[in-house]
């Protein structure tokens, strides 16, 4: 059934957004907290911040690569 | 909608096929090299012009790569290696967003083949790069510490648990190469693909916004992926803690 392609491409967005979207929020909520308590320290925890956010973010491209492959 | 995953051949020479990322590879190597002609011909002390924009920017890099190394002879090593993929993989994810890419081309059995595509929405092309960047790594390592004081990083037969962890050293140092790659290829390459979907739906004003963010995930991934190599650099070159 050609169909369940799309289901399956919808929940595996589905599943990699929703991991991406709460691990980044949780890394930029301490970040933040963090620049609260320490002002001073501000780039250096952007900068670890940035890293951090782009290391969660690739496993939801990794889904979406995949997905691209699936609809085909 | 048209999108492929897979880069299309254009026109091959002498045999090897020739795709549109290629062709827009080297157009990029072409304005970096010219550009860099016009930075440093005739070059003063005082910098105005090309030349002050571009002392500027990798001044500007220079200092963000020393703040993750820590020691300016180990940067002044890795520093021409980063740049050159800093500045090649922003202008290839930009070069994507200009009018053209994408939209100009002939058919082909009744598919669109475009002339340009950003070189770096090629799995090859960043791969490449990942491979590049994670060789030159465990090299780093070596020269560093010695080839067998490095390899104990990865065969260590003190303990049957350290043996396990060495083991997956040695898987996640390949694991790196797929996610590198995959990161960047994922990131240009969805971001096309997006603007074709916006701009198929509402051709005017709404694709703004997704241009700037274009513009933006552009830009950071060239960042990440340089700042990821200069960390890993430095990991595999400092003493491991015993």
């Amino acid at each position: 059934m050609p169909e369940l392609k799309f289901i399956a491409v919808a929940f595996a967005i589905g599943v990699a957004g929703f991991g991406a979207a709460f691990g980044i929020g949780r890394i930029v909520a301490q970040a933040i907290d963090s620049t609260g308590r320490n002002p001073e320290a501000g780039g250096k925890i952007f900068n670890m911040m940035i890293l951090g956010a782009a290391l969660v973010e690739a496993i939801a491209i990794y889904a979406l690569v995949l997905s691209f492959m699936m609809l085909k | 909608m048209h999108v492929s995953v897979a880069a299309e051949k254009i026109f091959s020479i002498f045999g090897i096929p020739i795709s549109n990322t290629v062709l827009t590879a080297w157009v990029a190597v072409f304005l970096l090299a010219f550009f860099s002609y016009l930075a440093t011909k005739r070059m003063q002390t005082v910098p105005r012009g090309m030349q002050n924009f571009f002392e500027w920017a990798i001044e500007s890099l220079f200092g963000l790569v020393e703040s993750f190394f820590g020691d300016r002879k180990q940067t002044l090593k890795f520093f021409p290696l980063v740049a050159t993929f800093f500045f090649f993989i922003l202008v290839s994810n930009w070069m994507g967003l200009l009018p053209g890419f994408g939209s100009i081309g002939f058919y082909e059995h009744e598919t669109f083949v475009p002339y340009f595509r950003s070189a770096t929405a090629d799995l090859n092309t960043t791969l490449a790069f990942a491979m590049i960047s994670v060789i030159i790594t465990q090299i780093a390592g070596i020269m560093a510490l010695g080839f067998f004081h490095y390899g104990k990083k990865f065969f260590n037969f003190s303990s049957p648990i350290n043996f396990f962890v060495g083991l997956l050293e040695l898987i996640s140092e390949f694991a790196k190469i797929i996610s590198f790659s995959f990161r960047l290829f994922g990131s240009v390459f969805a971001g096309e693909v997006l603007m074709v979907v916006i701009t198929g739906l509402v051709p005017y004003v709404i694709p703004l916004p997704f241009l700037g963010l274009e513009i933006f995930i552009g830009g950071l991934q060239a960042l990440v992926f340089v700042l990821l190599t200069v960390v890993f650099i430095k990991i595999a070159t400092t003493e491991m803690a015993h």
